[in-house]
């Protein structure tokens, strides 16, 4: 606590001497260069500001209120009431956060784990590898109109490929795999796991590439077989590639929205987190306060894995 | 998706691109469309006999429409010699941005439905009093659009150009064949449906993927079970969900639920209209806009319209026929072109400039031209000009949010297992509309 009272106390003393010299020592930027440091400091912050902290704020704020969305005077404070909506009122919500929880079991036990299989397939020198890694990468450059017509002609009860390989196709058996609730859950999943695991396949086919290859050298040398290699000295060696793809399943397990969106809005056993929100906060069937509640509810699921991962990340760092 | 393209009532306005980004766009979007539509107004205010202008927001996207607002907007300038500049938006943006555009700089006349939107928008002072163009215009119209027109203070704030009946459609060959007639009661239509469903055929082609088409049944019953009053009122969340009267509508229409297609939560109406069309199904209720779906015209001159058959009181006083008509805004009520276009929507001259190309419609003016009416419009004219009151479709009489979020969903469930959970739609009705 002492020694910088002593060199306050010091600068104090000097400051009559001799202070441009110090000064510049201190700023070794000219007028120009701070000016330049500023401005590309303030526009960043400033977009931060604007398009996330401010809007984030007033979610939570409006979260707690009742308004129309006309006059700002309107707005009155409204207690617990949207929470209240949410989690008692709501039929949507809870099985909202099951459907949400079953994609993320589906997605890390299925489509990750399958993203991981085609990248390490794709990694070995077989013949043709970028021909593969275009085709299983191709559904998440598809558009989501495509992605619902594609899916559609394969799920259709009428002339839809699975019910003519199933044989039940345009008979009274035949299953409507996005209209019958108790699979279109199941069916939809499958979707998405088609376009999750090109995603993950090529996020870790980029960090295989950067596995030094002298380990694997190393491990063969020291009579490791293949399975052996990948488990105990590839996979560890990857472990901030493997960080990042347990993240990007957990977020998009809880930003799921397009594919239901696609198939029936999110409603009739597709309900979503993403879909409520949308729901009570776009259009004509807007009601801020509850919109705001569940928008509220999304993001503090969302901060849980988001933390989680900072915190990692800042930690290896200062390691 | 295929819903897009075809209906462009009710359809195209609930098919909204909820997007996130999409929706994004539109909000930030809504004050540019609306700055940039604010420019032809200038001198128009207060001008009166021709030579003024005005600006006219249209939400008729479609192409027959768009050609029919372009036909009504041609006729009102030859007559009026004002000059009115169109801003035509994308049906189902301009519906979800209508808030931001009204508080923003909107056009001086909007194209709008009757109903809880209207009567909400007027309330809250954002559209402008037309009661002095009905003073012109009033004696056109029954009294039942007269209320329609109306909103709570008693003052007039839309003018209807058309509107189009709900009812039951079915071929007439099909039931002649097999010795079928029109139901005139509810216990009739149910004797009938049993008829039919022991032929193999599905009775009714319900269906329900869209979530919305299932409010006309419960608005049919609801009005000919408790009144038409009574819709009003619960429309508006004066009277409660969790009461008998809802619960009767609901008992009773259980007894029609063994009749439905039983894959209804994955049908668009457009495949249940299909049904109807090759005698796979033997009705439907509907908007009429299902005969765009009969493009084969000797399945097109085979259909046939029934209203809903009485139940309980009111025999079959109301109909549902919901009304697109046209409104001013704030500013629009200061511009006299704006109120002579409005009254000129509210003459047969007017409306028959837009029915001489959208013939999809009932025209609304008491002295428009009906001539050019099949058979089967005549009849559909006669059922809304006989009714003692006329209801807008649930999701236009109530509170949009109670409509889409807590009603429909509730009613998927009940068409699939019969269970309807009243008290907990009373306490989501309560919160939402404790929000307006």
């Amino acid at each position: 606590m002492s020694a910088p009272l002593v060199a306050l106390g010091d600068t104090e003393a000097g400051s009559g001497v001799n202070p441009p010299a110090r000064r510049r020592r201190l700023r070794q930027l000219t007028t120009r260069d701070r000016i330049v440091l500023g401005v590309m400091i303030a526009i960043p912050t400033l977009i931060q500001a604007v398009l996330v902290w401010i809007p984030t704020l007033a979610s939570i704020g409006l979260s707690f209120a009742k308004w129309d969305g006309l006059a700002l005077s309107d707005i009155h404070g409204n207690g617990l009431v949207n929470y209240k909506f949410v989690f008692e009122q709501s039929p949507q919500f809870w099985p909202a956060v099951l459907h949400n929880v079953a994609w993320l079991a589906f997605l890390a036990v299925i489509g990750t784990p399958l993203g991981l299989l085609l990248a390490v397939l794709l990694d070995q020198k077989i013949r043709g590898t970028r021909i593969y890694q275009t085709i299983f990468f191709m559904p998440v450059m598809l558009s989501l109109a495509l992605i619902g017509i594609i899916w559609e002609l394969i799920y259709s009860p009428q002339n839809g490929l699975l019910d003519y390989l199933l044989g039940t196709h345009g008979t009274a058996h035949a299953i409507d795999w996005f209209g019958n609730s108790s699979v279109n859950l199941w069916a939809a999943l499958v979707a998405a796991t088609w376009r999750h695991a090109g995603y993950i396949m090529i996020l870790y086919l980029a960090g295989l590439k950067g596995v030094d290859p002298s380990l694997r050298e190393a491990s063969s040398l020291d009579g490791a077989n293949g399975r052996q290699t990948f488990f105990r000295v590839v996979f560890p060696a990857m472990a901030p590639t493997n960080v990042i793809i347990v993240v990007i399943t957990v977020i998009e397990s809880l930003r799921a929205f397009d594919i239901v969106y696609v198939i029936n809005h999110g409603t009739n056993g597709l309900e979503l987190l993403s879909v409520l929100v949308v729901q009570y906060l776009v259009g004509e069937t807007q009601v801020i306060g509850i919109g705001s509640a569940f928008a509220v509810v999304l993001l503090v699921i969302s901060l849980v894995p988001i933390v989680i991962y900072l915190s990692r990340t800042f930690s290896t760092k200062e390691r | 998706m295929a819903e897009t393209g075809s209906g462009r009532f009710i359809m195209d306005r609930r098919s909204i691109v909820k997007g996130l980004g999409l929706g994004a766009v539109g909000l930030i979007s809504a004050p540019v469309l609306a700055a940039c539509s604010s420019g032809g107004s200038g001198g128009g205010s207060g001008s009166g006999g021709g030579g003024g202008s005005l600006t006219f927001g249209s939400n008729a996207s479609d192409p027959v429409p768009k050609k029919a607002y372009a036909a009504f907007v041609a006729a009102f300038e030859k007559k009026s010699k004002d000059k009115v500049t169109v801003n035509t938006s994308d049906h189902n943006s301009f519906q979800d941005k209508i808030t931001n555009y009204l508080q923003g700089s909107p056009d001086d006349a909007f194209t709008w439905f009757a109903g809880y939107r209207m009567r909400y928008y007027a309330k809250k002072g954002l559209v402008a009093d037309v009661s002095d163009v009905w003073t012109k215009i009033g004696s056109n119209f029954s009294d039942a659009l007269k209320k329609a027109s109306t909103g709570e203070d008693g003052k007039q704030y839309f003018v209807p150009n058309y509107n189009y009946p709900w009812g039951f459609f079915y071929r007439k060959s099909f039931w002649a064949q097999n010795g079928w007639s029109v139901p005139g009661t509810f216990d009739e239509l149910v004797t009938l449906a049993k008829k039919m469903k022991a032929k193999g055929i599905i009775p009714i082609a319900f269906t329900d993927k869209d979530q919305w088409p299932a409010c006309g049944t419960f608005d049919y019953l609801n009005m000919r079970i408790n009144g038409y009053q009574f819709h009003v009122d619960l429309c508006a969340h004066k009277e409660g969900w969790d009461t008998p009267k809802v619960q009767e509508v609901f008992t009773t229409w259980k007894e029609l639920l063994p009749y439905y297609d039983p894959n209804a939560a994955g049908l668009t109406w457009q495949e249940g209209a299909t049904k109807v069309g090759n005698k796979q199904a033997g009705m439907m209720l509907l908007g009429s806009f299902i005969t765009q779906q009969f493009t084969d015209p000797a399945v097109l001159n085979d259909i046939d319209f029934f209203p809903f058959p009485a139940v309980k009181v009111e025999g079959t006083d109301a109909v549902e026929a919901p009304i697109d008509g046209l409104m001013l805004s704030k500013k629009g009520g200061q511009n006299q072109a704006a109120k002579d276009m409005l009254a000129f929507m509210g003459t047969g001259a007017g409306q028959e400039a837009y029915y001489s190309v959208d013939k999809s419609n009932i025209m609304t003016a008491k002295d428009a031209d009906t001539s050019g009416y099949s058979a089967f419009t005549k009849k559909l004219a006669d059922v809304i000009a006989n009714a003692k009151s006329i209801s807008q479709f649930f999701d236009r009489d109530a509170l949009p949010a109670m409509a889409a979020n807590v009603l429909e969903p509730a009613m998927l469930n009940f068409i699939k297992g019969g269970n309807i959970n009243l008290t907990n739609i009373e306490a989501q009705a309560k919160t939402l509309y404790a929000q307006q």
